[in-house]
Formats: C-alpha cells, sequence, structure tokens
C-alpha cells in the first residue's frame, strides 16, 4: 500500500572501545508514525545522529537509503536540505531570542543578509498556527514553558519543509497534558501526509501513535512489528530479553542496622518553582546493604540525591535525612560530607573531577584537613601516601599520581572520583551512574570496590539507568518514576521486567 | 590518548620523579628566559643595564608590580581578573598622603590604615562577584572607575607630599650594614680628602650576609625535601641535576646580592616582596586554602560538590587582592615621595601581563606565584633596558604587547605538542 521512504540497512557504529550499533536495520513508510523503543543506552540516540549526518558518511558502516536514493550525509545540513529533521532530547533553543528569531535561526527570512522582519513575523504566525501553538511570535523563548518550547522546537522544523521528522524523547521533560497535545500534532501530521520517527520508552505513548514499532536492545535491532501486533508484554520482552551474563563479582551480604534514612523528600525545579521534581520520597540504606534507585530518564533520580547531598539541586526543599539514627543536617556539601554522606555525580567530566590538575590532588580534595595540619598546611609527604595508597586500592592505571586526570580513561576517572570519595570515608556513599561510559573490564573492578564498601559496613545507594546492573548488584531496588517511589523489591525477586512494570504502572497513575 | 601503563614498584617511582619534574619544567624554561633577555639588553646597554645602582633601580621600579602580581595571581587562577588594581592603588596613595601629610598621621599607623582600607575595598568587589555573581571584569571595571574618580577628588586636583622620612624610608631605603662596610679597594681620595664615587669596591657586608643565609636556607630545605621523598621510598630527581640546579639558583643569588652589596646594599623593599613572595609561595604550594584556589578555577562546579565553599574562598582571594593594591599604592607613593592624581594609571595592565607571561591560563587553575614574579620581572627589565637604549615610549609598547602575545602563545603552542 505504502512505499519505502526510509531504509537504514546494517548500519554499524563503534566508538573506541564501544559498539554502539550493530548491524541495525530500520525500514520506515512514507506516512507512517514509527517508533523505536529501548532501554537507556540502546543506540536509539546514536542510530538517529546516524542518520541525520551527526556522525558523517564514513564513520559507521552500512548504506541509508532516502526516497530510493543512497545518501551519504556529511553534516546535519546535508540531511535537512533532504528534509530529514531530527529533534534532539534537549532543546536546541536559544532562550533570550523571541520564538520568531530561533524559527529561523540559520535559516533567516533574509535577501543579502538583510533579515525581512515582516516576513519572518508573518511566516512565524503561520507555523506557530500550524503546531497550535498561540503565542506573539516576538514573545522570547525563556517566558513560555517546556511545552510550548517543544512546539517552537516542531515549528522550526515545518519551517525548514520537513518530510521525515525525528523526535528523540520529546515528551521526557513534558506534563502530561503536554504530552498529550504534542502526540495528538503527530498524528495530525501523519494525516497531511508527513512521516515521524518517535523515539521513546515510554510505550503508553509508543501504543497511542505508532503504526509500528521497532525495537532496539545493545545495539542490535531486535524485531519491527506492526500495530496489531503491538502489546507491552511484547515489548518489554523484546526490551529487556537478555541473559544475564556473570558479569557481576559476588558477594555474601551481610546487613545490619539502618544507618541512613530519606523521609518525606520533597523538592522544586530550581528555575520553574512550581513544578515538584522529588514528590515526597522515603527511603532507608542499611549497613553494608547495597540499595539501587532504578528508573529511566527524568524520573528525577539525579535531582533527589543531589538536593540530599548539601542542597545542590532544587529549591523549596522538605523533608528529613537521618543518619545512624539522628537527624542529620546535609544542607550544605560540607555538612553533608562531614555527617558521613558522599556523592559521586553521574557527569565525572563536569562535576567530578578537575581536569587539568595531577591524580593527587584530585583524591585529596574533599578532604583536605585529612592530610594537612591544623593551621591548613598540606603536608605532601602525607598527600604522596594516601593518593598512592587509593591508587594502588582502586587500581588506577596511571603512569604516577602525577599523571593529569583529563588523560585518564573513563573508567580510571571514576576511580578516581571514588578514591576522593573513599577518602572522605562517608558512611553512606550515592554513586550517580558509576559506570556510565566505562568498559566491561572497568565496570567490573568498579563493582568489586561497591562490594567491598558494603563488606566493610558502609551503606551505599546505586543510581543506575543500566537495570542489568542494579540487579546484578543490588540488595534491593527502589524504582522510582516521575518522581515518585513506585516500587521496592529485594535484589533477588526483581527482574527487569517487574521494573519494567513498575514504571508503566507509575506512569499510568500520574497520567490518570 | 591515556597512557596506560601498569605502574609497578621502581618503574612507577622513577615515572613519579619525571611527571614531578615536567611540572617544573616550564618554570625553567621562564628562568632561562629571564636570563636571556637580560642578557641580551646587558649586551645592547653595554653593561648599563648590570650596574649596580641600575639593578637596584629595577627592583624598586617594578616593585609594585610585583606586589599586585601576588594577589592577581590568585584572582586569575581563581578564574577571575582584577581590572581595578591600578585605580585602588592610587587611591590608597592618596589616602595615605591625605592621612599623614594633611593630618599628621603617625606613617605605621597610616600604612596599616590604608591597608586595611584595601582589604575593604577588595571585600566589597568580592562580595559583588562571589555573592551577587556578578563577572569579576564588570565589577573591578566598575571599580576601576570608582577609585579613579575617588582619587582625583580626594586630591582635588593637586599632588600632594612629601612623605615622612620614615615612610619614604619603605621605598628609598636600605637596609642598615649592622656589620659595616667590608673594604676590598680603598676609593681614591679627592683634593679635600673624601673619597671619589664609583672607585674603590667596599661591600655592604649584610647583605652578603643575608645572601650567604638564604642561600644555606635553600639548600637545607631542598636537601630536606629530597631525604624525605627518599625516606617514603619515592625517588627524587636524579643527583646529578638537583646539584647543578640548587648551584645555579645559588650563584644567581650571590651574583644579584653582590651587585646590591656594591652599591648601597638591599632595598627595603625588596624584603618587604621577598617576604611576601615567600609566603605566597607558601600559600599556593602548601596551605589547603591555596589548594582550594587552584580546585576552583580548574573547576568550580566539581570544587563545590567537593564541600569547598566557592564563594567565601572567591570572596577572600579579593580582600587578598586589595590589601596587595593597598601596600603597592603605598610603595608607588613612597617611591614618588607624593601622592599624584595620575598614580596608578595602567598599572593593571603591567600586572595583570606579568601574570600571563608568567604562565597562568587565563581559563582559570594553572598558574605559579614563582612565575608570576619572574613574569613581572622579564617586563620590567625589557622596560628597563630599552629606556637605557633610548628606545621610544611607543616602540617599547608595542615590543612589550608582542612579547606578551608571543609568551602566551609559545605557552598554548607547548602545552598542545605535549
Amino acid at each position: 500500500m505504502s512505499q519505502t521512504i526510509l531504509e537504514m540497512r546494517d548500519i554499524t557504529k563503534t566508538f573506541p572501545g564501544v559498539r554502539a550499533l550493530s548491524n541495525v536495520n530500520l525500514n520506515v513508510q512514507a506516512g507512517e508514525i514509527h517508533a523505536i523503543v529501548g532501554e537507556n543506552g540502546a543506540g536509539k540516540s546514536t542510530l538517529m545522529k546516524v542518520l541525520s549526518g551527526v556522525y558523517p558518511f564514513g564513520t559507521y558502516e552500512g548504506d541509508i537509503h532516502y526516497e530510493g536514493k543512497e545518501c551519504r550525509f556529511h553534516g546535519i545540513h546535508d540531511s535537512e536540505r533532504l528534509g530529514i529533521v531530527i529533534i534532539h532530547q534537549e532543546l536546541a533553543l536559544v532562550p533570550l531570542l523571541s520564538i520568531a528569531e530561533n524559527l529561523f535561526l540559520g535559516n533567516e527570512q533574509a535577501r543579502f543578509g538583510i533579515i525581512d522582519w515582516n516576513k519572518a513575523r508573518r511566516r512565524a504566525a503561520e507555523l506557530l498556527k500550524k503546531v497550535g501553538l498561540r503565542e506573539d511570535p516576538d514573545t522570547l523563548i525563556t517566558n513560555i514553558g517546556t511545552g510550548k518550547q517543544q512546539l517552537v522546537e516542531i515549528a522550526k522544523a515545518l519551517a525548514k519543509d520537513v518530510k521525515l521528522l525525528i523526535l528523540d524523547e520529546p515528551t521526557a521533560s513534558l506534563s502530561e497534558k503536554d504530552s498529550h497535545a504534542l502526540l495528538d500534532l503527530l498524528l495530525e501530521f501523519k494525516r497531511q501526509g508527513m512521516t515521524s520517527i518517535l523515539i521513546s520508552h515510554k510505550l503508553n505513548e509508543v501504543k497511542k501513535v505508532a503504526d509500528r514499532v521497532t525495537v532496539i536492545r545493545d545495539g542490535q535491532t531486535i524485531e519491527t512489528m506492526t500495530r496489531d501486533e503491538v502489546s507491552e508484554d511484547r515489548i518489554i520482552t523484546s526490551m529487556v530479553g537478555r541473559t544475564m551474563e556473570d558479569r557481576y563479582p559476588s558477594r555474601t551480604p551481610n546487613i545490619g542496622e539502618t544507618i541512613f534514612e530519606v523521609k518525606n523528600w520533597t523538592v522544586h525545579h530550581p528555575l520553574h518553582p512550581e513544578r515538584q521534581v522529588i514528590k515526597g520520597i522515603n527511603l532507608r540504606v542499611r549497613k553494608g546493604e547495597v540499595v539501587g534507585i532504578a528508573g529511566l530518564m527524568g524520573a528525577g533520580r539525579t535531582e533527589f540525591a543531589m538536593s540530599v547531598f548539601g542542597r545542590t539541586y532544587g529549591t523549596n526543599i522538605s523533608g528529613e535525612v537521618w543518619l545512624h539514627g539522628k537527624q542529620a543536617d546535609t544542607s550544605t556539601v560540607g555538612k553533608a560530607v562531614a555527617s558521613g554522606l558522599a556523592y559521586a555525580t553521574e557527569d565525572r567530566k563536569v562535576y567530578g573531577l578537575n581536569l587539568i590538575d595531577h591524580i593527587k590532588h584530585n583524591v585529596t580534595i574533599a578532604n583536605l584537613p585529612g592530610v594537612s595540619s591544623r593551621v591548613g598546611v598540606v603536608d605532601d609527604m602525607a598527600e604522596l601516601k594516601v593518593a598512592n595508597e587509593y591508587r594502588r586500592k582502586t587500581n588506577i592505571r596511571s603512569s604516577s599520581v602525577y599523571q593529569i586526570t583529563g588523560n585518564l580513561s573513563g573508567g580510571n576517572q571514576q576511580k578516581v572520583v571514588l578514591s576522593k570519595w573513599l577518602f572522605a570515608n562517608p558512611d553512606v556513599l550515592i554513586l550517580d551512574e558509576p559506570t556510565r561510559g566505562i568498559d566491561v573490564g572497568a565496570k567490573y573492578e568498579i563493582y568489586t570496590i561497591i562490594n567491598k564498601l558494603a563488606e566493610e559496613g558502609n551503606g551505599i545507594l546505586v543510581i543506575s539507568s543500566e537495570m542489568p546492573e542494579l540487579l546484578g548488584i543490588c540488595d534491593r531496588i527502589y524504582v522510582l518514576s516521575e518522581g515518585r517511589i513506585v516500587g521496592e523489591m529485594a535484589g533477588h525477586e526483581a527482574n527487569q521486567e517487574k521494573i519494567m512494570r513498575a514504571i508503566v504502572r507509575g506512569e499510568e497513575r500520574a497520567a490518570s | 590518548m591515556s597512557t596506560e601503563t601498569a605502574g609497578t614498584g621502581t618503574n612507577a617511582a622513577k615515572a613519579s620523579a619525571r611527571d614531578a619534574m615536567k611540572e617544573n619544567l616550564r618554570q625553567y624554561g621562564l628562568v632561562l628566559a629571564l636570563i636571556a633577555i637580560m642578557a641580551f639588553f646587558g649586551v645592547m646597554t653595554n653593561g648599563i643595564l648590570f650596574l649596580p645602582v641600575n639593578l637596584t633601580n629595577v627592583v624598586l621600579q617594578n616593585s609594585y608590580i610585583v606586589v599586585m602580581a601576588l594577589g592577581m595571581l590568585l584572582v586569575i587562577v581563581a578564574g577571575h581578573i582584577d581590572l581595578s588594581v591600578g585605580s585602588v592603588a592610587g587611591f590608597v596613595g592618596a589616602v595615605a598622603a591625605v592621612l599623614m601629610v594633611d593630618f599628621g598621621l603617625n606613617p605605621l599607623l597610616a600604612a596599616i590604615c590604608c591597608i586595611a582600607v584595601g582589604g575593604v575595598i577588595g571585600g566589597a568587589q568580592g562580595y559583588f562577584i562571589a555573592y551577587m555573581k556578578i563577572p569579576s571584569f564588570i565589577v573591578t571595571l566598575a571599580g576601576m572607575l570608582v577609585f579613579k574618580g575617588l582619587l582625583l577628588w580626594l586630591l582635588g586636583g593637586r599632588s600632594v607630599g612629601p612623605f615622612p622620612t620614615e615612610f619614604q624610608m619603605l621605598s628609598a631605603g636600605f637596609i642598615p650594614d649592622v656589620i659595616g662596610r667590608w673594604t676590598i679597594i680603598e676609593p681614591q681620595l679627592n683634593a679635600s680628602g673624601n673619597p671619589i664615587p664609583n672607585t674603590g669596591l667596599m661591600l655592604h657586608s649584610t647583605t652578603l650576609l643575608i645572601g650567604v643565609l638564604i642561600v644555606a636556607a635553600m639548600l637545607y630545605f631542598a636537601l630536606q625535601s629530597r631525604r624525605s621523598r627518599e625516606s617514603h621510598g619515592y625517588e627524587a630527581e636524579p643527583f646529578a641535576l638537583f646539584v647543578v640546579k640548587n648551584f645555579v639558583i645559588a650563584a644567581i643569588v650571590m651574583f644579584l646580592m653582590y651587585k646590591f652589596a656594591s652599591y648601597k646594599g638591599l632595598p627595603n623593599v625588596l624584603i618587604v616582596m621577598g617576604i611576601l613572595i615567600a609566603l605566597f609561595v607558601f600559600i599556593t604550594k602548601r596551605m589547603t586554602f591555596g589548594r582550594r584556589i587552584f580546585a576552583m578555577g580548574g573547576n568550580e562546579k566539581a570544587a563545590k560538590l567537593s564541600g569547598i565553599q566557592t564563594e567565601r574562598l572567591t570572596f577572600f582571594v579579593f580582600v587578598i587582592m586589595g590589601m596587595l593594591a593597598a601596600l603597592a599604592g603605598l610603595i608607588y607613593a613612597a617611591r614618588l615621595n607624593q601622592a599624584t592624581p595620575k598614580a596608578g594609571a595602567g598599572m593593571e595592565l603591567d600586572v595583570i601581563a606579568a601574570v600571563f607571561v608568567g604562565g597562568a591560563s587565563a581559563m582559570g587553575g594553572v598558574g605559579e606565584v614563582a612565575g608570576a614574579v619572574i613574569g613581572a620581572f622579564i617586563m620590567g627589565v625589557m622596560n628597563n633596558g630599552m629606556g637605557i637604549m633610548g628606545i621610544n615610549i611607543d616602540w617599547q609598547q608595542v615590543i612589550k604587547g608582542l612579547v606578551l602575545l608571543g609568551a602566551v602563545a609559545f605557552d598554548l603552542y607547548n602545552k598542545k605538542k605535549a
């Protein structure tokens, strides 16, 4: 009935040390809404970056056929010229420019470099009408909400004469109402004959709009199903159906009394204080216990951890933190560390390390008094000893402790971050995505360190997007969705399906 | 790419010594550059540059720049800039003049007041930068205008002076020769029985003694840190290199001391500078305060999440900068023996240039006290040498600008290669 508009054949893309995509096939029919689903890190976004030319021709293997012709995109401009427009997860709008200015950014309504503002406003108004956004084109982006910003992004795509619209997790940061509006808009475009690819891991959305669904797991296409075949069960099985290999060091848990407890924790968004990001979380960690927090991106896991650790995220924070059965003041990073809490961030390059300084200085920076006299004179020899000790303990591979951390591999950088916090001597360690972007071998080493810390009687809270990881190392798992805890399960009882179900249920409850 | 050799045993120790040396390499390069520039101008000026009286002059001419460069180094390492230091120095000089000349306040008391004023000024600017999060460029640009204006207002267009003699000694004085002159060659006498200047050789023996003490202390500490490394099982740099390095440094120190001794001895201001330099080396290398400034400049977000109170730290960096600008203002006023409405104009540029020539990074997180001091003297020697050679002020500016650009470009090129 309809013809193929896009075909991607045997796409393979490797990054240093990681094979992100291997022989992925994707076939999109003209005029359909095609959903791509998969776990975080399955390779969905990478595939779309290959398609849009972000990763230019030559950096991947395989061919792309679009409208019957083979395409070799060398940049995003090449794909946009053919009408393939991608809207990324993070919106690419300039906050202090107006809607009209953003709509035509890089595509200005100009002749000889002189912008025709009347034409720009007129066209902007037309485009806004198409996406159903009732705003003055002169309104600044910063003054409209995320949902409307998403619509501006779509209008921007329309301004480029889009034929194939790709939306990468468009509803991740939208409220339920805005999400619905957006999906309705997609259906409306479909009626007008536009083709869309929707990347999502929200199954209810996929069920609502998609004609066909392709499941990607571990960089491979698992299957493509039609609308009639789609069921939550089938998608979940496809998404998580991998065997658990022996990638996790074994450990016999020796769990004691509760040492860390958070009660009724509520946090509001720092920029939009009316929005609740964390909605009354209660959780506890016991001595020697490794506890996981599962959840999808945007569920509020990092926000929760950072707000507990020195209120480094959010406003209007309320709730209680208890450590060792006493209420603890964790309102600044210093106080949080002093009460025995440590937090290793998800983004080690931005928040974890001073990349221009060497290992030694990075290891001691969170606990300088530990290598200094009372008046603040650092004992160089003591510091060197500490740095070497932790370099050995966490097995940091470097020429010496004087190696600049910016030159280390991801896994070794992560070990420096861990060393830094171990030296601060915490009782409870929050690890946010401790193995993101590092290879399997380094992951194993990180797990070994986590196990050892637990054995020594610390409480560990692990935040991870990789469910197998949580299942592999955790004694207990909390499932977080939309700022709420929607499930709690013992490690040996948990499996990916249960976690996924809890998330889906949580979303449905939030929607109703 | 990352080097991932499994560090084992002595290999690791050797590598650690090598890395530690690499850290110092830049500094050696700077010292060599300074020596080369001095040699160049020494030749071009027919040795006038190295005359004791001229070397003393170089120190006096640059003392206030060096003093401010110490604070500016902290500011720049912290990831900020301070454009107001010249105006603040000029303003504080005027305050000193009003206090001492107009009100007849005791010089020591007046000086303490002035440094406190500098601290308050730095604190005020630091408050806006650290807590109000206004970029330092803007805050200190405003400060530059404000204090330039206040300087004009305070002096009302006149120059105020002269200062009490005790105060002048800060810049014009020399340390007393408590031991007495050491006469090597008797000076020739003129008809009336007085010695003819520039004949004979009489050395300021206290200066020489201080030189010997400095060298001895330096060697003692160098040996001790070496022994401490070895006793902890870490390999130090090769002994031959250690000897050569320390011998060269000792020789340079003694050469300069000899030059000072054959004129009037050590200038007072050099003593002040020396103590400050030592203090700031100690702060940046050995104290948690300094370490935290580097961590903050390297990655402010990471520093914050490591429990460093970055706001407070920034605030204090600017307080220190203000106090040093005030001290520099005092030195400058004492040197001119009056406070003038033009005092301090453009000084901030020399100070900032010195720090960047000295290898600090405009992005923050990188810099050395020794580098900033040497940078200040590189610029100072060039000023002095070109002045003696009679190069016009216009071309002097052009050459200094190119040296600044060249130094930083060379530095970046080296870093990219590494």
